[in-house]
């Protein structure tokens, strides 16, 4: 596979490994997030962490747009489907999530709720278009990658002039999260470098992210998706930390750029504006971080065409998931890890999705949990 | 952040649809979110949006700095 | 001299172009004895369902008797590479030859739904027979039942089979050793995809074709090679990483893979990665997992390849001691992750 294989070499993984073996003060600690749910993924899938330094730590951030989903906006999207009797189109992440009441998707589904898994917006435009007597309702979620689709096709809607589509907005942004996790006491976290997320950076660029670098002082080094690039940036951020630089740098030059994907941007700003605020899994009501229709498409709006209301449900007492999206905590740290909370019983965030911190070791490195600690 | 890979043009096929493919698996995705793709130009897709195009240059550019990572010698501290 | 036999009732034959299953035919009755009689006996042909009987009466062959039993939902029912009618032959031919048996006589029951069109039906009917001919296996015996339109799936086909195995093959599950080696006999996760990809909702077109076949012969030659064969298992739902984490369970040990040994083709990797799924967890049915005593490795992978449906048999990794009973991996980059179990099914994702 192009420009996929090349970026998953063992000859250039070794290289890497050694030049960020030569790069670390050997006397200190490197604490990188990454705050790509992707780039937890690609660590933990090729076990990126054996060809790291062992002071060289890296904490899973809050990228996952799943994890960080409310619970309450999950009760919305089975309303919708239970109560309101319409065709709920979502991506696959979500069916699995366990919502209030005992009750999840893929359990309404059982249920009777016609809910139908798309792998894209537009195939929710089609089955609008296909069953003119029946609403359909797309449930919209994800980081500045998965917006501009959905923008995409609203304005479609829009053009066709559908009256049975409408949409759930549960999009979020990257940079205030980025800014919350970082506006925690020092005390409570130690971070001395962001690794960008690949594909978010492909559509927002490079920019958004000096004003953090300057204000927090810390270096981010954009990584494309593959373990190689991941590699890379961490040799870029030891580097930063080592000459006492808190720059943007980009490691993912093949497919992002400083200004972003302007066309993408538009898009997005002629149909979604910024909610006041919008409480996030794990980190709480973060304002102007995500987005619902504007006016001019309000009638695409699901939440004003049903009149839902957003209902806070808190996490199980016992989560300490807002502790490791915040990078303060390790999954091995959390009581219910591995006992009460596993992926098939998720109790909270970072379980429910295979990019999820606590998934993620669980699937894939739970059998380091006997050996040294990392 | 999200699943998204890179995959080659193949074909135009007008409304801003185009059919990609990778290792001999074609799909039909939207270019609504590009301007000037072309066939032959290598795209990452994302729920069936193109939503960059991959620079080769930039991509031998990054491949050619790991490979020579393996020829600098050990930094001095 | 012409003898004048007896007229009988003229019976117009199933309209096999235009047709359709209908409740009749599960009735019990004459279109029941119809159908049975111009869609499956043709297909089946054997002197077992020429008596009639409701069960057929089997000689029996040295050793010991083995029976297996398996049910097929698969949605679609035709696919590049097969269809649920040689899926159902293999499928239970192979959980016989798992265990070392030399498969003998399947029985099949069909639920059929209201409304399946005829011409499927027969399709499907002569895709089990042809497959049966060809793994030299007989249907002996079924049922036939028909469910009111939306209570099935077009058709659902219930399997079993019976074998024999010679006195001295001891296979189970429960005995892999530390030390012992792990081979496949081929490419992985090439069914499941071939199913993914008529998924319409997913919407990708690929030439990926689904690897049904019968195991016995493979597992045959593999057995004459005079190794050493401890465990075989075909990795179907749940994939190979389903397979291993069972066997490992039952053993009491742990395993060790190497990623970069395991064959995957590049659009079955490549349809992985535009859907978000993991290879090791596709469902596979033409391929066997085969543990062996570390001195024969060499030995049995030769005898794999040296067969059709072995040509791209790979020594995958090895079994080791681990109370935990982890499947690990050595990542294709050199660092390590464990091969857990499936968690539900996998689903493709979008993060």
């Amino acid at each position: 596979m192009k420009y996929v294989d090349e970026f998953r070499d063992a000859a250039l993984a070794q290289n890497l490994a050694r030049a960020i073996a030569a790069a670390v003060e050997p006397d200190r600690e490197y604490r990188f997030m990454e705050f790509c749910g992707g780039h937890t993924h690609a660590i933990s899938r090729y076990g990126v962490t054996d060809l790291l330094p062992s002071n060289v730590r890296l904490i899973h951030g809050p990228g996952c747009p799943v994890c960080v989903l409310p619970v309450g906006r999950l009760d919305m999207a089975i309303a919708l489907a239970l109560t309101h009797e319409v065709t709920l189109c979502t991506y696959a992440d979500t069916l699995r999530i366990p919502a209030s009441a005992g009750l999840s998707l893929m359990k309404a589904r059982a249920r009777g709720a016609d809910i139908r898994m798309v792998y894209s917006a537009a195939d929710a435009l089609t089955l609008a278009q296909q069953q003119p007597d029946k609403q359909v309702v797309f449930f919209a979620i994800g980081f500045e990658t998965t917006t501009p689709p959905t923008a995409v096709v609203i304005r479609e809607a829009a053009r066709l002039g559908l009256s049975n589509f409408s949409v759930l907005c549960c999009h979020v942004l990257t940079p205030p999260a980025m800014r919350r996790i970082l506006d925690a006491p020092a005390e409570a976290l130690a971070l001395d470098g962001l690794i960008g997320p690949a594909h978010v950076s492909t559509i927002i660029g490079s920019q958004p992210y000096e004003a953090i670098a300057t204000v927090y002082r810390k270096p981010v080094v954009i990584a494309g998706f593959e373990p190689l690039d991941v590699m890379q940036a961490i040799l870029m951020l030891v580097r930063q930390c080592r000459e006492g630089r808190a720059e943007v740098e980009n490691e993912f030059t093949r497919a992002v750029t400083r200004e972003g994907n302007r066309k993408a941007q538009h898009l997005m700003n002629e149909v979604f504006e910024l909610r006041d605020e919008f409480e996030w899994r794990g980190l709480g009501t973060i304002p102007h971080s995500a987005l619902r229709l504007r006016e001019s498409y309000a009638q695409f709006d699901a939440e004003q065409r049903f009149a839902l209301e957003f209902k806070a449900v808190a996490d199980h007492r016992g989560c300490e998931c807002g502790a490791m999206l915040r990078g303060v905590k390790h999954p091995r740290d959390c009581a219910l890890f591995a006992t009460v909370c596993t992926p098939e019983s998720p109790m909270g965030a970072c379980m429910v999705s295979s990019e999820g911190a606590c998934a993620a070791h669980y699937t894939y490195g739970r059998f380091r949990d006997g050996e040294d600690h990392r | 952040m999200c699943l998204a890979i890179p995959a080659k043009v193949i074909e135009l096929l007008g409304h801003d649809q185009a059919v990609v493919e990778m290792d001999g698996v074609r799909k039909q995705v939207s270019l609504a979110l590009l301007d000037d793709v072309i066939a032959g130009d290598y795209v990452i897709i994302h729920v069936g949006f193109a939503l960059s195009k991959v620079d080769p240059d930039e991509a031998e550019q990054t491949l050619a700095l790991f490979a020579q990572l393996g020829n600098i010698s050990a930094e001095v501290p | 001299m012409n003898v004048k036999r007896k007229a009988r009732p003229y019976v117009r034959p199933l309209d096999i172009a235009n047709g359709q299953v209908d409740m009749s035919h599960g009735s019990g009755g004459r279109a029941m004895a119809q159908l049975i009689g111009e869609m499956f006996l043709p297909e089946f042909d054997n002197s077992y369902l020429r008596e009639g009987n409701d069960s057929a009466r089997l000689p029996a062959e040295p050793g010991r008797l083995v029976m297996a039993s398996d049910a097929h939902v698969v949605s679609p029912l035709f696919f590049p590479g097969g269809d649920i009618g040689c899926l159902a032959v293999h499928g239970t031919v192979n959980d016989l030859a798992m265990m070392g048996a030399q498969p003998r006589w399947l029985s099949a029951s069909f639920i059929l739904e209201e409304g399946l069109p005829l011409a499927q039906l027969q399709q499907i009917a002569r895709s089990m027979g042809r497959a049966a001919r060809e793994a030299g296996v007989t249907i002996v015996t079924g049922d036939t039942k028909v469910v009111e339109r939306g209570k099935g799936d077009g058709v659902f086909i219930a399997t079993t089979g019976i074998g024999f195995l010679p006195e001295d093959v001891e296979i189970a599950g429960d005995r892999a050793r530390p030390g012992d080696r792990i081979l496949v006999s081929g490419t992985l996760g090439d069914h499941g995809m071939a199913i993914m990809a008529q998924r319409e909702s997913l919407g990708f077109a690929s030439a990926i074709q689904s690897d049904t076949a019968p195991l016995h012969e493979l597992v045959a030659v593999l057995l004459q090679s005079g190794a050493d064969v401890r465990v075989l298992r075909d990795p179907t739902r749940g994939g190979l990483a389903t397979t291993l984490n069972e066997i490992a369970g039952q053993s009491g040990v742990g395993m060790m893979l190497q990623e970069s040994a395991i064959p995957v083709r590049p659009a079955v990797a490549s349809a992985c990665e535009f859907l978000g799924l993991d290879p090791l967890y596709v469902a596979n049915e033409g391929k066997l997992v085969a543990i062996v005593a570390a001195e024969d490795v060499d030995v049995a992978l030769a005898a794999l390849r040296a067969h059709p449906l072995g040509r791209e048999a790979a020594i995958i990794g090895m079994v080791q001691e681990d109370p935990h009973q982890f499947v690990q991996m050595t990542t294709r980059l050199g660092g390590r992750r464990i091969v857990d179990w499936l968690s539900g099914e996998q689903l493709p994702r979008i993060c």
